[in-house]
């Protein structure tokens, strides 16, 4: 009985902390640019989604270190999603009424999805770098969306690209067998138009083997590949996937050589647990890895060195790191350049921020005085596109660390475009949307 | 000493069978839907209506589903997320396939589908019953899973295998601020717990708890075990599929099938046990226990002034959680409900115990 009076009582104290629960933030009203970070550090995503989102925060930490955007001072705040839609919708709806919020970056396909339909009305732009809907490049109907950097269609040609040019011209590839081992979601899915509509052009032929999420079952997937022997592997996977994939790569004993991942399949922990049987192992990079550049020299001096480090000093420079820093850098310099337009030290809007995003303009010269010099390639978006550039390169596994850069290859224009105004067009059909005319653009 | 039957009689059978006999209860219903339709779209914020509250009724709703055929029927299921799935995908093939379909009908049609399939799924219950059940109905969550996952039909051949809906309206108003989705949500909650209420009340509710008290001494009385076992799926499928639908498409907007995991059907699961089996008020204990604890663990740190990582405090988030249900179900395993019902008869001999 006492215990039950005890539960009562509890019960009792959670009903009434809960309505105390209402907003009662001090809304602090300073000058100060609040960027939302939404992080998975939590569940079979955590060892990528960790070291990207450390990457964001030290880099805005190194920002505010060297006298923020032009005098204004960054602020952030985490949510956690777990990579679930719901938890994501959850966050984005809680940080997005902050004063100064100024980008999203849901760092998942499935919550993009969730959030391309709300950021319209709230006019809150949606950075989803390299990731997120291909279709978003066309900026004409996706006013919000920015793919800055890559999507999965352009890394999809760009693999079959590289693997062209390895058996020695687009044409060998006539009859080559080419499997997609695939993480069965939305962001698996997304490069298949394109590969089907390469294999079309190109005579190869695809086999779609999809792997249920989060991906650590992967068994019958890898015996559909020891059956049908294929030339190639497209690993298309993510946290714990990557990792489970190659050491069924290895059990299988399927040549690590012509395994090629996704952008978001090469990093260090997707490789780590496989070591030096992952040796050979290729996959896209959208960035390079390590502390040589300025930039992250800069982050251990100034972030790392006075001991406010968001992760391990071990981490710094890793792959995904590295990319963390390049995405809050664009969305660092997408407020600069609005701070041109609407006014220098100034609290940017998101409407404001969005124009900076669609005008980046960051050339060499410019990349080079950030200290991003030989990391990415200058990115200059537009109205019309809101991508920016659409290069990547190819690295290797030794064993021990990432390396052997391929030469830049740039996505196939003429496979792209018309995909992405055909994916675009049936959007806007769906949506009943109109594209922005010329007016719209200016603005 | 104010919450009393003393005095409030009966003189008609009418007034015997209502649903809350005595009156400070209806009086203080009838305030909880003032307030709910009323005071909370006047004075609430948008965070709290479209993040917390409308999850929290759709999630209600879909425990209040699952509770008539656990809680009342004692058939266990594990397939409460497949049956949302079901919901969520046949509305929205309803809506992009038919010109001009309103948005209630094709809510309710995609809860008709659900139905269909709960029903199909539900056969196995004729002849296993109990922790065997549980795994047949896993199997429905496997088959929707793969089907939405696999089948491009269901999802008009979208490459990515997302869906999504936009411009939602009923009668030409427009279902898009956070305040219209609540309310839309609100009429749907508030008719079918009225159903719900008066469907358990009524002689198939009877059936069912009989069923679920001993099948064997049911079927003795006269109790129709195929009639009785199918129709409780049937109507937990339904509302089911709804809530399925109602979380799509107005909470998240664009879904796949993740968003109606395993996951999903083990958190209404444990929504109907903390909150009471056999229940109607329970599911909605149990959603919101489910839906605002974690959130409240989540914030916690942070009014507290502590500053933890954002990893440290969702694993203590999780941490807390669980042993909060482990707590709640060793003191009292009927759930939430009972606790509310004993401090009700608490109440009203209040303050003279005995």
């Amino acid at each position: 009985m006492k215990l039950k009076s005890l539960a009562l009582t509890a019960a009792l104290v959670a009903g009434t902390v809960g309505t105390l629960l209402a907003p009662s933030l001090a809304q602090a009203q300073a000058k100060e640019q609040f960027f939302p970070l939404l992080v998975y550090r939590t569940g079979p995503y955590a060892p990528n989604g960790t070291p990207w989102a450390n990457g964001k925060q030290d880099y805005i930490k190194y920002v505010n270190a060297t006298g923020g955007i032009n005098g204004v001072k960054i602020t952030y705040e985490e949510c956690e999603t777990g990579y679930a839609t719901d938890k994501g919708v959850e966050c984005y709806e809680r940080l997005k009424g902050r004063p100064g919020v100024t980008l999203f970056d849901p760092q998942a396909t499935g919550i993009t999805f969730a959030l391309t339909d709300k950021v319209p009305t709230d006019k809150i732009p949606l950075i989803t770098l390299g990731y997120g809907l291909s279709a978003s490049q066309d900026g004409s109907v996706f006013k919000w969306n920015f793919p800055l950097m890559g999507s999965y269609w352009t890394a999809a040609d760009i693999l079959v690209q590289h693997i062209g040019k390895k058996e020695g011209g687009m044409d060998k590839l006539k009859g080559k067998k080419i499997a997609l081992v695939y993480h069965d979601s939305p962001f698996g899915k997304e490069p298949i138009p394109l590969l089907q509509e390469r294999a079309k052009q190109n005579g190869f032929e695809l086999s779609l083997i999809p792997v249920t999420a989060p991906g650590v079952e992967q068994k019958s997937a890898w015996l559909q590949v020891r059956q049908s022997r294929p030339d190639y592997v497209m690993l298309w996977g993510w946290g714990v996937m990557n990792s489970t994939a190659l050491k069924e790569a290895v059990a299988t004993g399927y040549p690590r050589e012509k395994m090629y991942g996704v952008w978001w399949a090469g990093a260090e922990p997707d490789v780590k647990d496989v070591g030096a049987n992952a040796k050979g192992y290729n996959a896209l990079a959208l960035n390079t890895s390590g502390t040589e550049p300025k930039v992250i020299q800069e982050i251990l001096k100034q972030v790392h060195d006075k001991g406010q480090g968001t992760g391990p000093k071990e981490e710094v420079g890793s792959v995904l790191y590295t990319r963390g820093v390049i995405i809050q850098m664009l969305g660092v310099e997408a407020v600069k350049r609005a701070q041109e337009r609407f006014g220098k030290g100034k609290v940017m809007t998101g409407e404001q921020v969005r124009w900076g995003m669609e005008n980046l303009a960051l050339d060499q010269k410019k990349l080079d005085s950030l200290g991003f010099s030989g990391v990415l390639r200058p990115v200059s978006t537009s109205c019309q596109d809101h991508m920016g550039s659409t290069w990547a390169r190819v690295h290797t596994w030794d064993g021990a660390k990432w390396g052997g850069m391929s030469d830049w290859y740039q996505a196939d224009e003429q496979i792209i475009k018309p995909m992405v105004k055909v994916a675009a067009e049936k959007y806007a059909g769906e949506k009943k949307l109109t594209r922005r005319d010329a007016a719209d653009c200016s603005m | 000493m104010f919450y009393r039957e003393n005095g409030q009689f009966k003189s008609s059978y009418r007034a015997d069978q209502q649903i809350f006999p005595i009156a400070q209860d209806r009086i203080a219903i009838l305030v909880l839907l003032l307030v709910a339709f009323i005071v909370v779209p006047l004075g609430v914020s948008d965070y709290w209506m479209r993040a917390i509250l409308t999850p929290f009724l759709i999630l209600s709703l879909a425990a209040l589903g699952l509770n008539i055929l656990v809680g009342y029927c004692g058939q266990i299921s594990l397939g409460t997320g497949a049956f949302m799935a079901v919901g969520a995908y046949a509305a929205y093939n309803f809506q992009v396939r038919i010109d001009g379909m309103p948005l209630i009908a094709s809510l309710l049609l995609g809860g008709l589908c659900a139905t269909f399939i709960g029903v199909l799924f539900g056969i196995p219950s004729l002849r296993i019953k109990g922790l065997y059940l549980a795994v047949a109905t896993l199997a429905a969550q496997f088959f929707t899973d793969w089907a939405f996952l696999r089948i491009q039909w269901f999802t008009n051949n979208s490459s990515s295998g997302s869906v999504s809906v936009a411009g939602l309206n009923v009668f030409g108003v427009p279902i898009e601020s956070p305040v219209q989705k609540y309310l839309f949500c609100l009429v749907f909650v508030v008719v079918f717990a009225l159903l719900a209420k008066n469907l358990v009340r009524s002689a198939i509710g009877r059936e069912w708890m009989a069923m679920r008290d001993m099948d064997v001494a049911a079927a003795v009385i006269g109790i129709r075990p195929v009639y009785a076992k199918l129709t409780a799926f049937a109507v937990s499928s339904f509302i089911v599929g709804v809530a399925g639908a109602l979380w799509g498409f107005i909470h998240l907007g664009a879904w796949e099938p993740a968003a109606f995991s395993i996951d999903r059907s083990f958190q209404l699961l444990f929504m109907v046990i903390i909150g009471g089996l056999g229940s109607i008020m329970g599911s909605f204990f149990g959603a919101a226990f489910i839906v605002l604890l974690p959130l409240f663990l989540n914030q916690l740190p942070g009014w507290l002034g502590f500053s933890i990582s954002t990893a440290l405090a969702s694993h203590l988030e999780t941490m807390i959680f669980g042993a909060l249900i482990v707590f709640f179900l060793i003191v009292e395993p009927h759930g939430l409900a009972r606790l509310w019902s004993t401090g009700k008869e608490k109440l009203r001999l209040w303050p003279f115990p005995h």
